[in-house]
């Protein structure tokens, strides 16, 4: 349900833009802290563009992986659980360089031939 | 931040930090008949052209948009925002899972804030008023948002909904407002709704790795209400393992113990409240969602 609530915002952003021109594709980047699956975004965007005009649209997602900064030691290291913590020096001081982006990056608009 | 390129099947791509693993969007590519076929690259910027070198298709064009997904709730959360801003209305989005005890805290809340401080309350629920019957006749203005009243059942509240809701409060003579979100772990830790702290309930019923499963939530949140402490005898929950993995996902979070039950910790959660009403209190989140 949670990303059925994103697809309706991403279609939004979308439609808003499009200006009634036909989209293919749609690209987001999605952060790997947000805490959404790509899947269920591909399958939710089917249902909450079928009978609009982003109908038949194609949803892709870029993931970014969480990559986090260690202030104790100036580390960085990718983060493959929510946790801040720092791989080299145990260090819980850390700030994310990357890891919670949520962006409709780009849309593919068909030209007629 | 950052830096863009397109790789060679023209998908834009951003290096963060560090250099290393792609994504898995180049299977996505093979979907759309020209992958693989260099969209000869340098296509930033609104409006511009990819070429498809396929030959029998006229490609796409690519339109950058670089846009928030939630911009368009975060521009109605600015807007409430300026609103509380304007009547000198701090604001508190209370989120928890179902049946935390946020209402039982609320209820007990305004009880013990009693009148020196004039509270409203945005009562979310997806249906039914249960919860903001419960709130009335104890000296708040409570106002109810149904989401499933033209929001589309949704499970949280956005700043649109809110803002509808503000119409039932009289802003300017209120010192304080929580937003009582639907009870949910996942969604509403996405929605800004213009608030100026988040507090979260968190029932020691609910298990001690929960801020790992619903990180986005447990990161969120400025302070951590752990309630219905009046169980823990009862209970094989590990408080110290709880507040170590908080610790984890969210080491700046204060940490309130309460049960609404027996009143323990009110003090703490009204004094921690009445800080954010008056602007005097060690809160740290002012831009909402992160």
């Amino acid at each position: 349900m949670h990303e059925l609530s994103l697809c309706r915002a991403v279609a939004d952003v979308v439609t808003s833009h499009a200006e009634q021109r036909d989209v293919t594709r749609v690209t987001l980047r999605v952060g790997h802290l947000r805490q959404v699956v790509p899947e269920t975004l591909v399958f939710c965007w089917k249902m909450v563009t079928d009978g609009t005009e982003l109908a038949g649209s194609e949803l892709v997602v870029e993931h970014v992986p969480a990559v986090g900064e260690c202030r104790s030691c100036g580390a960085r290291s990718e983060l493959d659980k929510p946790v801040l913590r720092c791989a080299a020096c145990g260090g819980r001081d850390v700030s994310l360089v990357s890891g919670e982006e949520f962006l409709v990056v780009s849309m593919d608009l068909a030209t007629s031939a | 931040m950052g830096r863009f390129h397109r790789h060679s099947d023209g998908t834009p791509h951003r290096h963060d930090g560090l250099d290393g693993e792609h994504d898995e969007h180049d299977e996505h590519d093979e979907h759309d008949g020209h992958g693989g076929h260099g969209h000869g690259g340098h296509g930033h910027g609104a409006g511009s052209e990819v070429g498809d070198h396929s030959g029998y298709r006229t490609g796409p064009e690519r339109v950058e948009l670089l846009e928030g997904i939630l911009s368009e709730n975060d521009r109605t959360a600015a807007a409430n925002r300026a609103d509380f801003a304007a009547n000198g209305v701090s604001v508190v989005n209370l989120m928890s899972s179902p049946g935390a005890g946020k209402t039982t805290l609320l209820r007990r809340t305004l009880a013990t804030l009693g009148a020196g401080i004039n509270v409203g309350v945005v009562e979310g629920d997806i249906e039914t008023s249960l919860d903001a019957d419960r709130l009335e006749g104890l000296g708040a203005e409570v106002t109810l948002v149904n989401t499933s009243a033209g929001f589309g059942a949704e499970c949280h509240l956005d700043a649109v909904m809110v803002r509808s809701a503000l119409a039932g409060l009289s802003l300017s003579a209120l010192d304080l407002v929580v937003i009582e979100n639907v009870g949910n772990l996942v969604c509403p830790a996405e929605f800004d709704v213009g608030e100026h702290a988040r507090a979260m309930v968190f029932s020691v019923t609910e298990g001690e790795e929960k801020p790992l499963k619903y990180p986005v939530m447990f990161r969120s949140a400025d302070l951590v209400v752990v309630n219905k402490v009046d169980l823990l005898p009862y209970l094989d929950f590990d408080l110290d393992l709880f507040l170590s993995n908080l610790a984890d996902v969210n080491p700046g979070a204060t940490v309130i113990r309460t049960s609404a039950r027996t009143g323990e910790g009110l003090d703490g959660w009204c004094s921690w409240l009445r800080d954010l009403a008056t602007g005097s209190g060690a809160v740290s989140s002012a831009d909402g969602a992160r």
